[in-house]
């Protein structure tokens, strides 16, 4: 196994600063900088894909051309951002020794690889894996381990790496990919479905509730290097599936690139509940680097009475772009959106969901908390729509801002839309400072000004992180603490 | 235990005005004092000035705590160091569970005296048994800190706190107020019951009646940020029939 000498010592950054900004030094096999067709058809290549999933990564190849040429990328989010040299991105970056292909057991694995996850706090092999979650760990462009498939398959859950999933469940993934996000959809969207590399896929049988949290870490490593990864879970009838991801990149002054899509499709009685700790490398005090993240993430609760609940918490990258969606198709169907944004120094995040509702008693909830600190903007956006189809629909919305300091700026721009009278809708919003009162209560029970801060706003987001699994929970209250760390006290 | 020599304090943000004008006091472990005074004459600056509350500043004078100049100290050090304030209106803190922020509160304590965290299974014992003996719901305690407490439940909230961390010098600002008398019987109870040769107590009341059940060593009256006089118990009772008005002369002078 890898000591860790093996991996760079540009981790010792200094206490409050960000602590997953490690770089491994492997070896990885690039694709040439920049896009191209000729690109989009070598990373197809590169995965030995079937024919017609070239064709439909080439169809959207050349439909973002036309974007990129007409429209551009979208321009209504309250963020600010260079212009992005799309063809000086490498679209394509694997370990040499992964071979581009997930290994055929954990002991196939590179030392280095399971020595970088297991910094992160994602132990891989078999005798220290975490217990009760089966992980897909996606480092740049490609799967290199996934843990808990046999015990997964014996219930006939499918659990592994997209590219897998394209081999062995080809009717599957014919079926779904683009289903609830066209290839058309959005700028960020279609280039995805263009040159997506990666990413996680779960299936999850009829009438199976899948007895373990199904994970994927995301690590993007390589510079210069944008990942683009590709998840699709399907919750057939009467299947239940609580879903993690997790995020983290390394310490950089450049800014990369994330354009992820995520599909969920939940059949009749099915429920997938969809967690994500998004830390992402927030870019410096100054600044300077940090991850853009602009990610589609949409569900269709397409059958009666299914659940898709989304709860993000989101306090990396320097820029968030990413309203993770519901369409309520299925009658007595609920969508649910739980989030927690922060925005600490320079950082940017324009954030929130879209509850479409078209069956029957349909209902959605939405509790979205920002918090900004330093010079951060936090912006909640969120569209409830109501179809004419949609009788007796329910939403309640919930937006609360917390402002640490004077320079930063919460910002809350809800769309409604009702085209059914039988609709109710309430929507509350707040916008709060921690105050000098409760500091002093806490402080003089013998909590420093910074747990106690550190106290209020995990108080404040209560709400949110209990919707979390339990293990998970935790550490996204840790995470906020050390988010915050350098705003207060 | 605590010597303050000539205080002089005003709050950030209201002119010039000082409230407290050269007070004077001294408490001994194992004593309990009761403040006295009028509204506005000073009795919760006091309070607030001795925990170390940001927005009050302290001209001139001095505040030792065990023979230790605590002024220049944060408010979490000088609890630390096992100072206590009952608050006369607590915070609000939404989302924060009365367990989670005295483990904390606890916690912190310990860890200044060198010792270990309390285990969850013996701080959950500790803090069932206090709630049973200060009186408050079970189900109070369920709910985020003092959101949607009443006047009386807030209070009672403040001696659990009290009898967990079990402070040596611990200040009630008008804890009294606003209770009914099984409510007061309950505080009176706490500070009897935690009332030692090593600890100490100031009460600040505008009011006699807690003193029905507490009986303090040591009455001071506070007219415009001074102590104008010192007594026993006695000197309440006085206080109570005739007022306040007697000493409006003393201050003026």
């Amino acid at each position: 196994m890898a000591t860790p000498n093996t991996i760079s010592r540009k981790s010792d950054l200094s206490a409050g600063e960000y602590k997953w900004g490690f770089v491994t030094e492997v070896e990885e096999d690039f694709a040439p900088k920049g896009l191209s067709e000729d690109i989009v058809r070598l990373i197809s290549a590169k995965k030995d894909e079937p024919e017609w999933l070239l064709e439909w990564r080439l169809r959207s190849y050349n439909h973002w051309v036309k974007m990129a040429k007409t429209q551009g990328e979208p321009t209504w989010a309250k963020i600010r951002y260079p212009t992005i040299d799309y063809n000086d991105i490498y679209y394509y970056a694997a370990p040499k020794s992964s071979q581009g292909k997930a290994p055929e057991s954990l002991d196939d694995v590179d030392p280095e690889m399971l020595a970088t996850f297991e910094k992160l706090g994602i132990p891989l092999q078999e005798r220290e894996k975490l217990a009760g979650v089966a992980i897909d760990a996606v480092f740049d462009s490609v799967s290199v381990a996934t843990t808990y498939t046999k015990q997964l398959g014996e219930l006939g859950i499918i659990f592994c790496s997209f590219s897998e999933a394209v081999k062995n469940h080809p009717d599957l993934v014919q079926k779904y990919l683009g289903s609830v996000v066209p290839y058309s959809d959005n700028f960020f969207a279609t280039l995805n479905s263009a040159v997506f590399s990666d990413g996680s896929f779960a299936y999850i049988p009829p009438g199976v509730r899948c007895p373990m949290e199904l994970m994927t870490y995301f690590r993007m490593n390589a510079e210069g290097t944008g990942q683009f990864e590709r998840t699709l879970i399907i919750a057939d009838k009467g299947a239940y599936v609580s879903y993690l991801e997790g995020c983290t990149a390394p310490f950089r002054k450049t800014s990369q690139l994330h354009a992820a899509v995520v599909e969920l499709v939940a059949l009749e009685d099915a429920e997938i509940k969809y967690s994500t700790i998004q830390n992402w490398f927030p870019g410096t005090k100054e600044g300077e680097g940090g991850v853009y993240n602009f990610v589609t993430k949409r569900g269709i609760c397409r059958g009666a009475n299914s659940k898709i609940s989304w709860t993000q918490v989101e306090t990396g990258s320097a820029i968030t772009w990413k309203y993770p969606s519901v369409i309520l198709q299925g009658d007595n169907s609920v969508g649910e959106f739980y989030s927690v944004a922060l925005t600490n120094n320079y950082q940017q995040a324009d954030t929130g969901t879209k509850m479409i509702h078209i069956g029957k008693n349909t209902k959605s909830t939405i509790v979205a908390k920002g918090i900004s600190a330093g010079h951060g903007q936090n912006t909640y956006r969120g569209q409830v729509k109501i179809m004419p189809s949609a009788e007796n629909a329910t939403n309640h919305t919930q937006c609360d801002s917390l402002l640490v300091g004077d320079k930063c700026g919460a910002h809350t721009v809800p769309y409604i839309e009702v085209r059914n009278p039988t609709a109710r809708l309430e929507h509350e919003a707040s916008t709060s400072k921690v105050s000098d009162d409760q500091l002093f209560y806490l402080r003089s029970r013998g909590l420093s000004e910074e747990e106690a801060h550190h106290m209020i706003i995990t108080g404040w987001t209560r709400d949110v992180i209990k919707e979390l699994p339990f293990e998970f929970a935790m550490e996204a209250s840790q995470l906020l603490k050390v988010s915050l760390e350098g705003a207060v006290g | 235990m605590l010597q303050v020599t000539d205080l002089h304090a005003s709050v950030i943000g209201a002119g010039d005005t000082e409230i407290l004008k050269g007070l004077s006091l001294t408490i001994e472990a194992g004593e309990v004092h009761a403040i006295m005074g009028p509204n506005g004459s000073g009795k919760s600056t006091l309070a607030n000035v001795l925990l170390g509350r940001p927005d009050y500043v302290v001209n001139s004078g001095t505040v030792e705590f065990d023979g230790e100049n605590i002024l220049q100290m944060f408010p979490e050090q000088r609890a630390l160091r096992g100072m206590f304030l009952a608050f006369q209106y607590p915070a609000e803190v939404p989302g924060v569970r009365p367990w989670q922020f005295l483990k904390a509160a606890l916690d912190a304590r310990r860890n200044f005296a060198g010792e270990e965290p309390m285990s969850v299974r013996d701080f959950t014992k500790l803090f069932d048994d206090k709630v049973k003996a200060v009186g408050i719901d079970p189900d109070l305690v369920k709910r985020s800190l003092n959101e949607g407490f009443s006047g009386g439940e807030k209070k009672r909230h403040e001696m659990l706190q009290l009898e967990i961390l079990e402070p040596r010098l611990a200040i009630l600002d008008e804890t009294d107020s606003g209770l009914d008398v099984d409510a007061l019987r309950i505080v009176a109870e706490g500070v009897n019951n935690l009332r030692s040769p090593d600890r100490a107590f100031l009460i600040v009341t505008h009011y006699q009646r807690l003193l029905n059940y507490v009986e303090p060593d040591a009455v001071h009256i506070l007219i415009d940020g001074k102590i104008v006089e010192t007594g026993g118990p006695e000197l309440a009772l006085k206080v109570e029939k005739s007022g306040y008005e007697q000493y409006a002369t003393a201050a003026a002078g």
